[in-house]
């Protein structure tokens, strides 16, 4: 399964199931998936996309079969570990999941914060990933207050503020105009640029076809295809 | 520290109603449960003033000449625990009667003979001044030749180190029941904050957030609530405690009456048992809700 360079894969995935009350939601899924890589996951609603996102981060435990996260295995994680597990993830969602009650900049701090960094660097770091996103003057706002748009940049920056080296981002496009779509998906390519993995669950073509990467699709939770794509 | 700190106390300013019921019911509880402490202590303080004074009164048959005195006395000398013994005569009872009595000159006025027996008055070791070794040696003493009766207030000396007993075991029974009501309370308030704020926690844990993270603010919170309400409930309690030493003030049983409060050491033990109470709680609520 694995493509192209001989990189060490970041992500493996060996025969995977996964039940939810004996219903199978993925079933017998090996990928190897290796860093810098943009992987399009799609597939219908219930192919099992965000189910095997959710293995990914330990959202979920698989049923069966093993998840090898940056050379440790999930099969045998110790709870203790699992948020050192997370940090090694950006984790972008379509219902944006930003904590309303805190303004953006506590948002984003609080990623920083829970790393045990000291609050200098907080502040430093949160500004300029504010800049990168293009929302610096809405630090001090709350997230309702902001157009989904600008919510998902900040969801962004959240994501990547801890410097992950795994970007997962379930449909993050889901909820936006094509214009904010754009800039969302121009932001994640940047990222990939500069050297991030990124692994997108996404239904909506046209992005897929915009960029050079990977494309697997998933069908009832099995995973049918897997394929390189070529920028448009 | 200091931004979980920051946390804690925002989240207490965000629920004043809900966290002051949990200070007022942990300060109630504390307070019943001082108050417990604090008579048994000084009930302890005055048992053992009373102690202290505590005499072994020998009465001595008629007809004891002064040999059979110095027999006696040697004899009684000799009974492990006897610190002193004082001599009585007849005579000078009838004079300590009449000094104490002296506000009630008509009882003994009529008095044609002395009708009292001579005495030894049995001091004792600080070791021996309680219920068990007093009746031990009163009995030894009893049994000797020439006493006639020995006396030293064996009902009230049982039955206040009786009661005392029962008020220590009462206080255990209710400082346990309190405790565990504390306890319970604090996981209550911190399991509705808990629900309250599950989305925000959900998203932590998804950051990468330990459940040390999460949970330190939520411990910090239960601490204060903790020491607050132990901080109000021993403050109710000196009010109390103040209000009631200035009625007995000027009292006198043994000797004058004066009741004391807690030291800052048992109060110290009171607050961080309050403290204890929240952080208990805090770890049964928590334990709870951050299971993976």
């Amino acid at each position: 399964m694995t493509h192209g360079s001989r990189k060490t894969p970041i992500i493996r995935m060996y025969h995977v199931y996964k039940l939810y009350d004996s219903k199978s939601a993925l079933s017998d899924i090996s990928l190897e998936i290796e860093e810098n890589e943009f992987l399009f996951v799609t597939g219908a609603s219930g192919a099992g996309k965000t189910t095997l996102l959710k293995l990914l981060y330990f959202g979920e435990s698989a049923t069966n079969g093993q998840v090898i996260i940056d050379g440790v295995n999930l099969l045998r994680i110790p709870k203790h570990q699992i948020p050192f597990l997370r940090r090694k993830f950006g984790i972008i969602f379509q219902d944006y999941k930003l904590i309303p009650s805190k303004t953006v900049f506590e948002n984003l701090a609080l990623v920083l914060e829970a790393a045990g960094h000291k609050r200098k660097f907080v502040e430093k770091k949160v500004k300029s990933v504010l800049r990168i996103v293009g929302l610096e003057e809405k630090q001090g706002a709350l997230p309702p207050s902001l157009s989904g748009g600008e919510q998902q940049r900040i969801a962004i920056a959240r994501a990547v503020i801890g410097d992950p080296k795994i970007i997962l981002a379930d449909e993050p496009t889901g909820n936006l105009d094509s214009g904010s779509a754009e800039i969302i998906f121009d932001l994640l390519n940047r990222f990939h640029k500069d050297g991030s993995t990124i692994i997108l669950a996404t239904h909506d073509p046209e992005l897929i076809h915009s960029i050079n990467g990977r494309k697997i699709v998933l069908d009832k939770g099995q995973l049918i295809s897997d394929h390189k794509i070529k920028e448009a | 520290m200091i931004r979980h700190f920051e946390k804690a106390v925002a989240d207490i300013a965000a629920n004043t109603f809900l966290n002051s019921i949990t200070v007022i019911t942990i300060a109630f509880s504390i307070l019943i449960v001082s108050a417990f402490g604090l008579l048994m202590l000084n009930m302890s303080d005055f048992l053992n003033i009373w102690k202290s004074g505590i005499r072994v009164m020998v009465y001595l048959k008629e007809n004891c000449n002064e040999q059979n005195r110095l027999k006696l006395e040697k004899a009684i000398r000799s009974v492990p625990g006897v610190s002193d013994l004082k001599w009585i005569s007849k005579t000078e009872g009838l004079s300590r009667l009449k000094e104490q009595m002296k506000n009630q000159p008509s009882f003994l006025a009529d008095l044609k003979d002395n009708p009292l027996p001579d005495a030894f008055e049995i001091s004792l070791d600080p070791s021996h001044q309680h219920p068990d070794p007093i009746s031990r040696i009163a009995a030894i003493v009893q049994k000797m030749e020439r006493v006639d009766e020995v006396e030293y207030g064996q009902a009230w000396l049982g039955r206040f180190a009786g009661i005392i007993g029962l008020l220590q075991m009462a206080g255990y029974a209710f400082g346990g029941l309190f405790f565990m009501a504390g306890v319970f309370i604090v996981a209550n308030t911190i399991r509705l904050v808990l629900y309250s704020k599950r989305d925000e926690i959900e998203i932590m844990r998804l950051i990468g957030a330990t459940d040390g993270f999460i949970s330190a603010p939520f411990f910090i919170q239960g601490s204060i609530q903790g020491a607050a309400g132990g901080l109000l409930g021993t403050g109710l309690l000196y009010l109390v405690f103040s209000f009631i030493s200035l009625k007995v003030k000027g009292y006198e049983i043994v000797g004058p009456v004066s009741i004391r409060f807690f030291s800052p050491e048992i109060l110290f033990g009171i607050i961080g048992s309050g403290v204890l109470a929240g952080l208990m709680g805090c770890y049964f609520s928590l334990r709870q809700f951050l299971k993976y």
